[in-house]
């Protein structure tokens, strides 16, 4: 009688794609080289789309049209520069719908998700930035500005377009000229992003697209005429790029990996912080790099959190990430699968209990992971030390606020932490004492274009996002 | 310092999230006929207003009986909620149709009256007939602390119902916090109310999403703890099928299957039946009706 079935609702996949693409390199589009590599939807394993691999040639004719495009586009009046930002963010505004579409399709994101969080994100920075680009002389008072000039930019494949819109907006409002590298398993949407820059009559050469994996990243990062780097992805890579830029006299910022802790207190909103962990340790299957990993529960309500958490991820959706009605979509690419399917089998081998308490069935292709968490974690483990990016959850506990406090600094990394409590003095008092960029308070996941972004140690240096933000892609003299 | 009594902290902002998530939900097609149908069978259908005669008390009892009489295979609603003076008269007009009599008791809505009486009101409704009884907390009490007395007048009228199921008022709309509304819920349930329920429809807001989220949290705890089911209505303000759906879906979400009978779950409402009515005549005819072609009650 009370059957809850929920319709299958698939939004319509009436979006263009070709079987190919090039770059996007002073303006123009290059023909598909005959280097390519497939773009699989990891909600299928269908190939959707190639992308041509940029080799060191196309690497230096994008630096160079952008060191060309430079020239103009530096001095053009910040309130011109703007234009062209509102122009692209009204735009995504625009085609929001097929932009959540191909994110999805690209990446295996819930559409609920890409529809809410990652297409209207974009847009906003692009307004946000827009607004400081005729203002920066007063974001920085007494002191002139200019622009450093060509940034070479890496981004990770867990928010393609999002991610694409942190490293452009900025820099293209401080009246640099752009060379960006998009993950090689998600580059579609950027690659649209590229087609709104021609749209808006974005000159040519500001923005330039590059696709392709490792090399391309390396020989956009060692190219001479590049002189400010920004990355947003692996710890290791990030470690790499950073030796490599030493002695150029190249900028960089980092955005790199992260074990952030989830802290809950028995004073807490209980059924608001079991949202909490499911929205931390969830969302995006937990390929956030700020995703709350490592759950620390106040000992006495540790029986009360495991057993509304176990009900809870009952109630989570996984399957067609084009269902507007799922809530955990597929696992992004088959390495990453194996990846996190490498750390649950790690994760039982050292002693910890692994629960997978979801009903319904994955579908049979595509890479799926449904929601759990592992109790008895100790913090030897190395599901309590290493990143899993994946929608695994790793629960301890602690007894007191210093034992919370130590056992949440107790990583290479520091990113992100919530902590969850009704006491305000406390909430205060632990978001002095955690390291991490961001310390959220009863809520988890919340990020905002006006607010800057970044972390300690092992998860890089550098900010995006809010005034903050614009100072990597600034020289600031006086 | 006098403490009160401990109950869980709630988080108004997390909460107003969470509540919303659940209208974001698509509902297969059959299942929404099935579910029009079961909001159809848990719904109050109530007529609380100073102008009440026993002619509307009259053609109310008859449309809980006939929601439609274009389509008699649709369940009656759960009950009729009168006040006490038409208990009787509603009560020999349903007798044996299996529709229950709810009346408001306890000086409905406010509640201000002395105990004794309040009590005397709830034991003349039961012996005029009623099966259920909605009565109002002492909020007067509740805000300036003296959580004894809430408790205790609780207490009380749940021995002057006897057989008849007690729902219990909680006024969120005076209680105002969420904070408020979790610890009310908490003494309601301890003291013996069978139904908690949002609002008595005086007041604005009366039921929201946010608050019965937080109510419905009550009752799984105490589920949880003790293994009892409480029942949950919330009232006032509903008026619309689609958003009787959206409570569905979260009362589904956040207590189950064994949640989704009229024993266990109502509506307290007056128009929502019509919009019911015409959201499964549509199901079958593709036309949402004028509403001139549904019957009033």
């Amino acid at each position: 009688m009370t059957d809850f079935d929920l319709v299958p609702a698939p939004e319509t996949t009436a979006v263009e794609i070709a079987d190919a693409y090039g770059h996007l390199i002073g303006g123009a589009w290059t023909s598909p080289s005959g280097n390519r590599m497939s773009s699989i939807n990891p909600a299928n394993e269908e190939v959707l789309t190639e992308f041509s691999v940029a080799g060191a040639d196309e690497v230096s004719a994008a630096v160079g049209a952008a060191r060309e495009a430079f020239k103009s586009w530096s001095v053009l009046p910040g309130r011109e520069r703007g234009k062209f930002l509102f122009a692209i963010a009204r735009r995504i505004q625009e085609r929001a719908r097929e932009l959540a579409i191909l994110e999805t399709m690209d990446g295996g994101k819930p559409i609920k998700e890409s529809r809410d969080v990652d297409i209207p994100e974009a847009a906003k920075h692009f307004f946000y930035y827009a607004g400081w680009a005729d203002k920066l002389r007063f974001a920085f008072p007494g002191r002139e500005v200019g622009a450093v000039g060509v940034a070479g930019q890496i981004i990770p494949w867990n928010f393609p377009l999002l991610m694409a819109a942190w490293k452009v907006a900025p820099a293209l409002a401080a009246g640099n000229t752009v060379v960006l590298k998009p993950a090689e398993t998600t580059s579609l949407t950027a690659l649209r992003l590229g087609e709104i820059a021609q749209e808006v009559g974005l000159p040519p050469g500001v923005l330039n697209i590059v696709t392709g994996a490792g090399e391309t990243g390396a020989a956009l990062v060692d190219h001479p005429d590049v002189d400010k780097i920004a990355f947003t992805g692996s710890t290791v890579v990030g470690k790499a790029i950073a030796k490599s830029v030493a002695g150029t006299g190249k900028r960089l910022t980092l955005e790199l990996g992260g074990k952030s802790p989830h802290i809950i207190f028995a004073d807490a909103a209980i059924d608001e912080a079991v949202e909490g962990i499911v929205q931390g340790i969830f969302f995006n299957q937990g390929h956030v790099c700020c995703a709350g990993s490592r759950l620390f529960v106040e000992e006495s309500i540790l029986e009360v959190i495991t057993e509304k958490l176990h009900r809870r991820i009952q109630t989570i959706r996984v399957g067609d990430p084009l269902d507007k009605n799922t809530d955990l979509g597929a696992i992004n690419s088959k390495e990453q699968w194996e990846i996190i399917q490498g750390f649950l089998k790690t994760g039982a081998e050292e002693g910890a209990t692994l629960h997978s308490p979801s009903k319904g069935e994955v579908p049979k292709r595509g890479y799926w992971v449904p929601p759990c968490f592992f109790t008895g974690v100790e913090p030897a483990h190395t599901i309590a030390r290493e990143e899993i990016f994946g929608p695994v959850l790793s629960v301890m506990t602690f007894r007191t606020p210093s034992e919370a406090i130590e056992r949440a600094n107790n990583t290479p990394y520091g990113l992100a932490a919530g902590v969850w409590t009704d006491k305000g003095a406390k909430a205060l008092e632990m978001a002095h004492q955690l390291k991490a960029g961001v310390v959220w308070l009863n809520s988890y996941n919340r990020l905002d274009a006006a607010s800057p972004f970044g972390g300690y140690k092992e998860s890089g240096f550098g900010r995006e996002g809010g005034r903050q933000g614009i100072l990597p892609y600034l020289k600031v003299d006086g | 310092m006098y403490k009160g009594p401990s109950s869980r902290a709630v988080d108004t902002i997390a909460v107003t999230a969470r509540a919303s998530s659940f209208s974001k939900r698509s509902i297969k097609r059959e299942s929404k006929d099935a579910l029009l149908r079961l909001a159809l069978s848990m719904t109050d259908l109530t007529t609380l207003e100073g102008k009440d005669s026993e002619g509307k008390v009259r053609a109310l009892c008859q449309k809980a009986l006939h929601p439609d009489s274009s389509q008699p295979d649709l369940p009656t609603v759960a009950a009729v909620c009168v006040y006490p003076r038409f208990v009787a008269l509603a009560a020999s007009i349903l007798k044996g149709t299996g529709i229950k009599v709810a009346s408001v008791a306890t000086s409905f809505p406010s509640g201000q009256s002395p105990l004794a009486l309040r009590l005397k009101e709830v034991e003349g409704v039961v012996a005029d007939g009623a099966d259920e009884v909605d009565m109002v907390i002492n909020r007067g009490a509740f805000l300036s602390g003296d959580y004894p007395t809430v408790s205790k007048e609780i207490k009380a009228v749940k021995m002057a119902c006897g057989h008849a199921h007690l729902k219990v008022i909680l006024e969120t709309g005076e209680l105002e916090t969420l904070d408020h509304v979790r610890l009310a819920s908490d003494i309601a349930i301890q003291a013996g109310g069978d139904f908690i329920k949002t609002s008595t429809g005086k007041v604005s807001p009366a039921a929201t999403m946010p608050v019965t989220l937080v109510m419905l949290q009550a009752i799984r705890d105490h589920y949880t703890s003790t293994g009892v089911r409480i029942g949950m209505k919330p009232a006032g303000g509903i008026s619309k099928a689609k958003l009787a759906l959206h409570y569905l879906m979260m009362l589904h979400e956040t207590l189950g299957e064994a949640w989704m009978t009229p024993d266990l779950f109502r509506f307290g409402a007056s128009s929502l039946v019509n919009d019911l009515v015409r959201q499964i005549r549509r199901r079958h005819s593709s036309v949402y009706t004028a509403d001139y072609d549904t019957t009033l009650g």
